[in-house]
């Protein structure tokens, strides 16, 4: 099924299956979304990315609808911004802030940002309340105040990590977001891998250790790989004032591709842990003691040349880092081979 | 033989694949974000057989699960071998043209007979040459494997019976495809690539090859040893045997994490000069004479390797705490003063002095995998990286097979131990917790170690879930709280080493280890469980 479609006059080569939305942003029109989530099944809950398509009575759905051969799609018009500001307004009416705690703390949310860009304010009165979800796990805020019920939470957690913790519960009104038998994360089969924050267009779901830390326009974002298994997931540091204040993923990594688990997700605060080393420790009398540097090179240095003056190289062994980068390892055998002159010279992998 | 300890191929086309031949692999639990794959792999009709003597998570996912008995994998494979020979369901023009010792193979494994197999591994016959079949019949198959392969005495002959399995049926040099090791590290695989192997010079080059070490020689101003160093395991000996008189660790808190760590923990109290460079005053570090503080991933510039031979870059976010420094510049300051310069400004220039002179990594530079790591080989700038292995070729040599032997368990379960003792890890926790332990709120989600039961030997026991126990091996003994599941098979308990301050799991396993690799056999020691006197 391969040809080509037009997308408000310019024309894209169709790929089978590829939603009208994926072939938009290809080439580089933003059709404004909420419920999309590239990572899993449309839901086309929200309406938000409604198109016109030439020879249809009705506007569609451009995350649920592929681009066809021969298709004549309109993504911007004044009837289709006017039903775009409606729905938003709509969605608005559950967080009718300017902005919320994600916004302040962590980042723009996509609710807050689709709606400064097109200058929409809340117009409705959200009629739900209460459904702040008092949960006493440490990672992850669930405030359905904020939930707009675009369920990509929902869809992450099944269809993506096929953890299956939260789904859809409940009616009308009375309709949230629930684990089985309605309880805490801690006792459902979440693994806290994060992606339900990650994926959420709003303030519902929010990562509780980066809250309270920063204002966000403070924060930069420095990618990097997370330092636990082997796997190599991208990531992106979120520094201020200092200090790595969280972690997002880094949706771009080929690896990973967005996705995280709880390790690299909510445990790297070991970076600012108080129990860190911050000065050599030297043993004296039995017990280990604060140094300079200087004190601790020099003692290394005199007992070094002792040891292979007396004994040679071989009476040396050096055990480097599968934690540590290449540059260090690649140091650290430099180390062992050109300066003892030993080939003693290991790492982790095989113990 | 074929390759390197590194995936054939990448992480990404284990999702494509149509057959995933999980061995020894607990992967939703150790490599979290690789069983995303192997998940939606299964959810787009791919073919998913387990082999893992636990009741993994992701037996869930399959209906093609083979419980086999801890410890006889080589029966397994080579019987699968057996299978996919005698029904001439083999790629016959791939091992015509690529491999060689079929003829051999075949011989050998005659006696190999599913029935001969299903005595030894306690997996049905019918399901191994079903097994066997599917694996033969995927259009490509991807075989997946982790520590239950590796960390046992027979651990290199393990494997070799898997890359038979896929030299058999044309499945390296393909994507979707291969043999691949999921390494558990962050950085093992670059630590083994730049060369901290006593055996190899950076990118898998042996110390006695002249032109190499030559190459190396010339590079650094110096003469090399061409006879290979000692491992940390045999080091172990050595420093008992008084041989080894100066230890110098670095971010490896190998006094809780070693086999049979009762002895590692004797030879570094034993050692006369121990130097240990870690974040954290770790259980290593208090034996240690110097403590050097270093900077964390966050807090230094430079590039880890991951599973799929991805070259990545980690960067500076952080000052280090106090007067914490890079471990690359801790080395280069110590080198300099025992009379050795070496000054270096950045990283990068320690990665242009490594690639410069390794073939693999010839072809990258910082500024290349400034957005995007690359997989070595990667031999020239204008290369771009090799997402899979062998596309061609094997290199000089043909890909060979290996007739390899089932042997017994190193230490089988008696009547004074009669219980086999497997360890592994669990998601929420990483090796010895020096790191995950130290991150707020983990200890909710795992607070401390258990024991994980049969039900059957529960009951034979006398011992109910949540009760102390003491589990006891010939090298010690550790206190852990029962957890009764079928997770374990009946005859097999499972620990992990997460939480040495409380259960120190490695006093219990052996150190009888592979004659190859050197790596002990962490996932089969015999044990007893002894109720506390109440």
């Amino acid at each position: 099924m391969k040809g080509k479609a037009r997308i408000d006059g310019r024309s894209v080569d169709c790929v089978p299956g590829q939603s009208i939305v994926a072939a938009a942003k290809g080439i580089g029109i933003a059709i404004p979304t909420l419920c999309y989530d590239p990572r899993v099944e449309p839901s086309a809950t929200c309406r938000l990315c409604l198109v016109k398509v030439k020879g249809r009575r009705l506007p569609v759905a451009a995350c649920a609808h592929a681009l066809e051969p021969e298709m004549e799609v309109t993504s911007e018009d004044p009837d289709l911004e006017s039903w775009r500001r409606t729905i938003l307004a709509l969605a608005l009416s559950e967080n009718p802030a300017a902005e919320c705690r994600r916004c302040a703390e962590i980042g723009p949310c996509e609710l807050h940002a689709l709606a400064k860009k097109l200058a929409v304010s809340p117009v409705f009165q959200g009629a739900a309340s209460g459904r702040f979800k008092e949960d006493s796990n440490p990672f992850i805020r669930r405030d359905y105040e904020q939930c707009i019920y675009c369920y990509r939470c929902t869809r992450v957690c099944g269809e993506l990590e096929q953890a299956h913790a939260i789904a859809p519960a409940g009616r009308g009104f009375k309709s949230r977001i629930a684990t089985f038998f309605d309880g805490g994360l801690l006792e459902s089969s979440c693994t806290f891998c994060g992606q339900c924050v990650q994926t959420c267009p709003t303030g519902a779901l929010m990562d509780k250790k980066m809250l309270g830390k920063a204002r966000a326009t403070e924060a930069t974002k420095v990618r990097s790989v997370c330092p636990f298994c082997g796997t190599g997931c991208g990531i992106e540091l979120h520094v201020a004032r200092g200090r790595v204040i969280g972690v997002t993923p880094d949706w771009n990594a080929p690896v990973n591709q967005g996705s995280l688990c709880v390790k690299g997700q909510f445990g790297l605060d070991f970076i600012h842990s108080p129990e860190r080393l911050t000065t050599p420790l030297i043993r004296r009398n039995g017990k280990l003691t604060a140094a300079t540097w200087d004190e601790a090179y020099g003692l290394i240095v005199g007992k070094f040349q002792q040891i292979k003056d007396e004994s040679g190289p071989g009476a040396f062994a050096l055990w480097s880092s599968s934690r540590g980068t290449s540059e260090s390892n690649y140091l650290m055998q430099k180390f062992a081979r050109a300066v003892i002159g030993t080939n003693n010279i290991d790492n982790c992998a095989r113990t | 033989m074929v390759g390197r300890g590194a995936m054939s191929n990448s992480i990404a086309e284990l999702e494509d694949s149509p057959l995933i031949f999980a061995a020894g692999t607990n992967t939703t639990e150790a490599h979290p974000v690789i069983a995303l794959r192997i998940k939606r792999a299964v959810a787009r009709g791919a073919k998913l057989i387990v082999v893992d003597p636990r009741k993994i998570e992701l037996v869930e996912y399959t209906n093609r699960w083979l419980r086999l008995r801890v410890g006889t994998d080589i029966a397994l494979y080579n019987t699968m071998a057996h299978v996919i020979i005698e029904e001439g369901l083999y790629d016959k023009p791939y091992v015509a043209e690529r491999t060689k010792g079929f003829a051999e193979l075949r011989e050998f494994l005659k006696s190999y007979t599913p029935g001969y197999a299903a005595e030894i591994t306690g997996v049905p016959a019918a399901e191994i040459a079903a097994a066997a079949r599917e694996y033969a019949r995927a259009d490509r198959a991807a075989i997946v494997y982790t520590l239950g392969i590796t960390e046992h005495s027979c651990g290199v002959h393990n494997v070799q019976s898997l890359a038979n399995l896929a030299l058999l049926c044309g499945n390296f040099g393909v994507p979707n495809a291969g043999v691949n090791p999921l390494r558990g590290q962050n950085n093992v695989q670059g630590a083994g690539d730049v060369g901290c192997l006593p055996n190899y010079l950076p990118g898998y080059q042996p110390t006695g090859a002249g032109e190499v070490r030559e190459r190396w020689e010339k590079a650094w101003g110096v003469t090399l040893d061409p006879n290979p160093g000692i491992t940390k395991v045999t080091a172990i000996d050595e420093i008992i045997r008084g041989n080894i008189r100066a230890v110098y660790i670095v971010g490896e808190n190998t006094a809780v994490s070693d086999a049979n760590v009762g002895k590692t923990r004797r030879a570094l109290e034993a050692v006369e000069f121990l130097i240990v460079q870690d974040l954290f005053l770790t259980e290593t570090a208090e034996l240690a004479h110097v403590v050097l503080p270093a900077a964390s991933f966050a807090e230094a510039d430079g590039t880890f390797t991951n599973t799929e031979r991805r070259v990545q870059r980690v960067r500076k976010a952080v000052e280090p705490p106090g007067t914490a420094k890079p471990d690359w510049l801790i080395i280069a300051e110590l080198a300099t003063r025992l009379g050795y310069p070496m000054a270096y400004n950045h990283p990068s220039e320690i990665w242009d002095e490594l690639a410069r002179n390794t073939p693999i990594f010839a072809g990258i530079d910082y500024e290349r995998i400034e957005l995007q790591g690359i997989q070595w080989p990667c031999p020239t700038r204008d290369h771009p990286g090799t997402p899979y292995l062998h596309k061609d070729s094997f290199g000089p040599e043909k890909g060979s097979f290996q007739a390899v032997p089932h042997v017994a368990l190193a230490e089988p379960p008696d009547e004074a131990y009669p219980l086999v003792l497997t360890t592994g890890r669990r998601r929420s926790t990483y090796h010895t917790g020096t790191q995950t332990g130290r991150a707020l709120g983990f200890e909710e989600l795992v607070p401390r170690e258990w024991l994980e039961v049969n039900p059957e030997d529960a009951r034979a026991l006398g011992i109910g879930e949540g009760e102390e126990v003491e589990v006891a091996s010939r090298r010690g003994r550790v206190r852990v709280a029962v957890k009764v599941t079928d997770r374990s098979p009946p005859g097999v308990v499972f620990l992990s080493f997460h939480f040495p301050r409380e259960t120190l799991t490695n006093l219990l396993t052996t150190d009888v280890y592979d004659p190859i690799t050197e790596t002990p056999e962490f996932k089969a020691c015999a044990v007893r469980i002894e109720k506390l006197r109440g």
